[in-house]
């Protein structure tokens, strides 16, 4: 059972926590004004790298607040955990 | 035959109690303290059963949980399969019989407790050995909290197994001080007979823990059988000790033939001498001090063969002294015996000198193997050590490290030591400053003197070497063509791994999968690393050249039971329940899982099936007045001055022109422009709203309001709070629905000009302060009524009492399904499946066209969503108004069932059918769509359906067909509104 | 108007025998009719208006509770998010504690919901209550991880709480659950108790 570090409530088990795929993808401000490939670009299509990676977590059975996490999809190891209002932190 | 091997001296077991148990069939007495195994051995017994492939004996051949040989199933108390004998405690009682390779699973329930328990400490420590002790007193002194965990039923661990002195007193002397001292330090958890299974990310270790199985018929019903611990710990300290390592050599499995540490144990620990006359073979010192031990003991120790060249000195005297003959540069070369052992071959390995030592016991040591399975589940690296012919750990972890035998150290000085160092290190690393020094004992044991050899297999033919040739014997099933078994409880043998390689294969991985080797309960503890090194030798690689298998959880077996613990029958599942549950239940209701909720599905009365139940509650609904409990829905109270601009997102209505005391009907669309669910919003206040949604949905859509709220648009001044429980809401529907509410509302005009559909008032129900709304589910007049939850019991008695002159019906989620598809309302999640937009449902009229976006309006406009062929929900009117059509039934063209789209063979086909005889497979029917939902309806007179229909709007009218087994239904398909179409009814 | 009293039912109501069979190991008790009240502010500015009229400050650091007694009687006010409370009061206060909250936050930066009947309110104590929390609560209750005035947001077996510490040392709790869940976790409860139920108080 792995331990998520909520920025608010600190480590907690994973199974209080939703996850919400793929960090920083932003809402297009105007879809109207995007072609069909690249909304279908915004709708299906995530990364899936090999190491790092920024995500989204809820953490749904605490304090249900959404932060962003980068995690090392090799290892599981959650590098960083950051709100949502800021940058993603530099991990090594 | 049985005997007594009982020494008259000791052992840690209770030499005044007895124990009568019965093992296969057998009726023999033990001792408070043995183990199945070591009663048996005390009773001369070594035989526990045969094996799976060969059907040959096999006896006892370890003393802990490494034991490949020795299955049991235990009978009675309670029948549990899979068991080794090694780690069976004795009870009165008890009833066992050995296993063929697998266990029966007993039919009857288990009248067991178990369950779990969290535990959290800075330290914990793995093993009550001399390393593990000390670990644990040292990071107990510092002030850490300490877990030690250790699966015997007493501390010690390989200390149990010897007569070692430690300062000049008996070892045990100093386990009970350390235990004592960990006693009697606050935040010390000591678990016995707790076998930690698992080692995880982030300090996380699972242990199983046997609390009652060594009392027997005994255990208290109350105590939870078994525990498993969920230990968080900032620190780990692996002190896991070693298992010994068997040498393979011709027919090495008879029962008689044991590891040399094991009978070591049996002796100290259980005052067993595990033979008469005893025989050893080794390629290291240990064995020696066996041979001595035993030979002190009383018992005939004959022979010891080591394997090595080089005699170490002090011990090779010392054996001399007893009268035991050393062969050095010797190996057993096979072995006779049918039941048991009679005979050892022996020969050098120069090949000039053979002889046959008789020994109806013979003790083997091949090395030892540090039990690295934790430190390599938590993916430390392992690290061939060639001088142990084994692996240790490899690398440092920043918050686990081994000690003792579990690191490769295996004098028992060096442990302690170890095991303090570690236990100092781990507390250190968890923000404590070291306490008192663990002081390190002197020890009396025999120092190693000559390197240890490593030895997988004894070199020879299949069939063994200088003429010890093997010889089958009944009644074996059949016949190994090698009788050197790698493991046993697999039956699977040099040769089977020579084939392996012989095939090509070179990871262990697939050697293992091969042969099975590794695979069985005890997962190749004693098998694993000798395949691996028969592989190498095979390849002619280097061990230390060779990546070693990854060890994954469990240590050893769990049982299911244990892991599944409290979580069963009732408590297998939260059940959620409205505040009127206990009515529903004191009236009859049967009830629906719609998710984890308990929903009427309907009351019958005597004599009623549920079709007959909601024919009566749907002409209740229809014709006088009825009600139910809604309570289950999801509300969502939304406030903040941008609540509506946050709607007009989420909905693809438009929310923000609802008037304040109105109420609209909502669809929620994702991303992708499907539909996830809807509901009703209701405007409290210029900026509050209440929403409703689905059952099943209420956790997920409150995530998703907030998930765009904070992560898509925190700068919207919008606060949602999930108010599902706080409300019991109760539909009153039906033309008297008026009438029922005027009676208990006289404040309220509930007239339809007062009191508009789609409106909403705050007033008093039943003297109760309530939110009645004017929305309809089902078509009828109907009002729903919200009150505080407290009193929703009391509104709904008074909403009974009041309506009993109009023969007020309570109905369940069946009925108001009936009622609403009479209507064409889908249900989200039944007749939507998460590929439904709102236009396919039919819904375009709750799309705003005005608003400049919503969540999925530019998915509509994809060109997938806009093929004319995707599918529309439909109603079906089967031909047969008495044929109820299957949910989920597949609706099709043809109005004949074609043959099988996939050619197939029966057995009258034509001898010599060949691919150019087989017909083309015509190609499968083309399925147009599917049923959703289907009933028998009281206010249609007929059955009827929705379903979900290829090009659906544009064949209304047309006849197709929907196969029930191998029958054909054919239906018309309609428009989804059947009852009612010009609205007429829901105003009363 | 307010609703009979005399007719209002808990979610655990007729759980009192059940509950008292744990005893002395473990108190168990369910405390109804709570009036609670979530209360959302984003306005800092308006944390002393809110203080003034519960008596209490505002808890300021996450998974903490404060608690106190002011104008409306004995009040707790536990952290649920950044700008997410619970206010805790005497039962019947409700209404009177929502408008005069609603006041003290103002129009735009915060707001109140009445949500008293939305969670049913446990309280746990007695030398085992740590023992009994720790078979389905991961959370560490040790009074060194978990001190007086910790107030955490978790699961009990499967079901989500609020977890206040009363008093860490003495082992004195307070479980809030929904109300749907109410039975689902008395269940679980008084079965975890089981184990527990021939502990007797060692004589001093």
């Amino acid at each position: 059972m792995q331990l998520i570090p909520c920025p608010w409530c600190g480590p907690r088990e994973e199974v209080e926590f939703h996850y919400g795929g793929q960090a920083h993808v932003a809402y297009p401000a105007e879809s109207a004004a995007l072609s069909d490939e690249e909304w279908a670009k915004f709708v299906f299509f995530r990364d899936n790298p090999r190491g790092p990676f920024a995500e989204r977590w809820s953490h749904a059975a605490g304090c249900r607040r959404w932060f962003n996490a980068v995690r090392d999809t090799r290892s599981y190891e959650l590098l960083a955990v950051y709100r949502p209002d800021q940058e993603r932190p530099v991990t090594t | 035959m049985t005997a007594d091997f009982r020494l008259p001296r000791g052992g840690r077991i209770d030499r005044d109690s007895a124990l009568r148990f019965t093992f296969n069939g057998l009726s023999l007495t033990g001792r408070q303290g043995d183990t199945l195994a070591s009663a048996l051995l005390a009773n001369g017994v070594h035989q526990v059963t045969t094996s799976i492939k060969y059907g040959r004996p096999r006896g006892i051949m370890a003393a802990g949980v490494e034991e490949p040989n020795a299955l049991v199933q235990v009978a009675e108390p309670f029948a549990e399969p899979m068991l080794t004998a090694t780690t069976v405690e004795l009870y009165d009682g008890l009833v066992a019989d050995g296993l063929v390779g697998h266990g029966r699973l007993t039919d009857e329930p288990d009248p067991a407790r178990y369950d779990s328990k969290h535990a959290h400490c800075d330290v914990v420590v793995v093993g009550a050995g001399p390393a593990g002790l000390a670990a644990a007193l040292t990071a107990a002194r510092s002030g850490a909290r300490v877990v030690l965990v250790d699966d015997q039923n007493e501390a010690g661990g390989s200390l149990l197994g010897t007569d070692d002195y430690l300062d000049d007193r008996p070892s045990d002397a100093w386990v009970r001080d350390v235990v004592a001292e960990l006693d009697a330090t606050p935040d010390v958890l000591l678990l016995n007979r707790t076998a930690a299974f698992g080692a995880y990310q982030d300090g996380f270790v699972l242990a199983l823990q046997r609390r009652t199985d060594h009392l027997g018929f005994d255990a208290p019903r109350h105590i939870a059988r078994h525990r498993i611990w969920r230990i968080r710990a900032k620190q780990t300290v692996i002190a896991t000790g070693a298992h010994e390592r068997p040498i393979v050599f011709g027919d090495n499995d008879r029962p008689g033939i044991m590891l040399a540490g094991a009978a070591r144990t049996y002796l100290h620990r259980y005052g067993v001498q595990v033979g008469r006359r005893v025989g050893v073979f080794t390629t290291n010192d240990s064995a020696y001090v066996a041979a001595i031990e035993l030979a002190e003991a009383g018992v005939d120790v004959p022979v010891l063969i080591d394997a090595r060249h080089d005699v170490p000195p002090k011990l090779g005297a010392e054996c001399a002294a007893r009268g035991i003959d050393v062969y050095a540069g010797h190996v057993v070369t096979g072995t006779e015996g049918r039941d048991h052992l009679t005979d050892v071959h022996i020969g050098s390995l120069t090949g000039w000198h053979a002889d046959t030592v008789v020994c109806d016991t013979l003790l083997v040591s091949g090395g030892w193997n540090p039990a690295v399975h934790l430190f390599s589940q938590l993916g430390g690296a392992l690290r061939y050590a060639p001088g142990l012919g084994a692996y240790v750990p490899g690398e440092r972890l920043p918050t686990a490290r081994a000690a003792g035998s579990a690191a490769g150290a295996f004098e028992v000085t060096t442990c302690i030591e170890q095991g303090a160092g570690a236990g100092r290190d781990a507390a250190r690393a968890a923000g404590f400053s070291p306490g008192v020094e663990v002081a390190v004992p002197v020890a009396d044991a025999r120092a190693e003197e000559t390197p240890s050899a490593v030895l997988w297999s004894v070199p020879g033919e299949p069939n063994g070497v200088f003429g010890a040739e093997y010889v089958p014997n009944a009644p074996f099933g059949s016949v190994p063509d090698d009788a050197r078994f790698v493991d046993l409880q697999r039956d699977a043998t040099v040769s089977d791994v020579l084939r392996a390689t012989g095939a090509g294969l070179s990871s262990l991985e697939h050697v293992k999968r091969y042969t099975t080797i590794g695979t069985a309960h005890d997962q190749g503890k004693t098998s694993g690393l000798l395949a691996a090194g028969i592989v190498a030798d095979a390849l002619g690689e280097d061990l230390a050249d060779r990546r070693p298998t990854t060890f994954r959880p469990p240590y050893t077996s769990v049982p299911f039971a244990a892991l599944g613990g409290r979580d069963r029958g009732e408590l297998y599942d939260p059940v959620r329940v409205t505040a009127l549950h206990d009515w529903h239940v004191a009236h009859g209701a049967e009830f629906e899982d719609v998710g984890q909720w308990k929903r009427s599905r309907h009351y019958p009365r005597q004599g009623e099936d549920m079709h007959a139940a909601v024919l009566r509650e749907c002409r209740a609904a229809r014709e006088g007045v009825a009600l139910m409990d809604a309570s289950t829905l999801g509300k969502i109270d939304v406030q903040g001055p941008d609540a509506a601009e946050l709607l007009d997102m989420l909905y693809t209505n438009m929310m923000s022109t609802l008037k304040v005391g109105r109420i609209r009907y909502g669809v929620m669309c994702g991303i992708d422009g499907m539909v996830i669910d809807d509901g009703t919003v209701i405007r409290l206040t210029e900026d509050r709203f209440l929403l409703t949604t689905t059952t099943g949905n209420a956790a997920m859509v409150l995530d998703w309001v907030e998930e765009w709220l904070q992560t898509e648009w925190p700068h919207l001044r919008v606060f949602a709070t999930s108010v599902t429980e706080h409300w019991v809401t109760v539909p009153l529907v039906g033309p008297r629905s008026r009438e029922v509410l005027a009676t208990l509302a006289p404040d309220l005009d509930v007239s339809n000009d007062a009191f508009g559909f789609m409106t909403w008032q705050d007033g008093t129900v039943a003297g109760i302060p309530a939110r009645v709304c004017r929305i309809s589910f089902s078509g009828e007049l109907a009002y729903e009524i919200n009150v505080n939850a407290w009193h929703g019991l009391a509104l709904w008695e008074a909403l009974i009492e009041a309506g009993e002159p109009y023969g007020i019906t309570p109905y369940g989620t069946e009925t108001m399904h009936v009622l609403r598809a009479e209507k064409g309302y889908p249900i989200v999640g039944q007749d939507t499946d998460g590929t439904v937009t709102p236009q396919d449902l039919g819904m375009s009229w709750a799309v705003s066209k005005k608003k400049a976006d919503f969540i999925g309006k530019r998915s509509f406009a994809r060109p997938e969503n806009l093929r004319p062929d995707r599918k529309h929900l439909v109603g079906l009117l089967p031909a047969d108004p008495t044929v109820l059509l299957p949910e989920g039934g597949q609706i099709i063209e043809s109005d004949h069932l074609p043959e099988p789209p996939v050619q197939c063979l029966s057995p009258h086909s034509p001898a010599g059918l060949n691919r150019a005889h087989r017909v083309v497979a015509q190609p499968p029917v083309r399925m147009l769509g599917h049923v959703t939902s289907s009933y028998d309806s009281a206010a249609l007179g007929r059955t009827f359906a929705l379903a979900v229909l290829r090009s659906g709007r544009e064949r209304i009218g047309e006849k197709l067909y929907v196969p029930i087994g191998d029958q054909l239904a054919a239906v018309t398909v309609t428009e989804t509104v059947l009852y009612d179409k010009e609205g007429a009814r829901r105003d009363g | 108007m307010t609703a009979d009293i005399a007719t209002r039912r808990s979610p655990l109501d007729g759980w009192t025998s059940r509950f008292t069979e744990l005893a002395p190991a473990v108190r168990l008790a369910e405390r109804p009719f709570l009036a609670q009240l979530t209360l959302r502010l984003t306005d800092t500015s308006r944390a002393a208006a809110v203080s003034r009229v519960l008596g209490v400050e505002l808890p300021e650091t996450p998974c903490t509770f404060s608690s106190g007694t002011g104008p409306h009687g004995p009040v707790e006010v536990a952290w649920l998010g950044p700008d997410e409370y619970l206010v805790l009061a005497q039962p019947g206060l409700q209404r009177t504690l929502e408008s005069a909250l609603r006041e003290a936050i103002g129009d735009t930066h915060g707001a109140v919901v009445d949500v008293s009947a939305q969670r049913t309110t446990l309280t746990l104590s007695g030398p085992r209550a740590r023992d009994l929390l720790a078979h389905g609560c991961a959370i560490d209750l040790h009074p060194s991880a978990s001190p007086i005035g910790t107030c955490v947001q978790t699961l009990l077996a499967q079901a989500g709480i609020i977890l206040l510490v009363r008093d860490a040392d003495a082992g004195e709790f307070v479980v809030l659950v929904r109300a749907s869940f109410a039975t689902y976790l008395a269940a679980w409860l008084v079965d975890a108790g089981m184990e527990y139920r021939e502990y007797r108080e060692q004589p001093v």
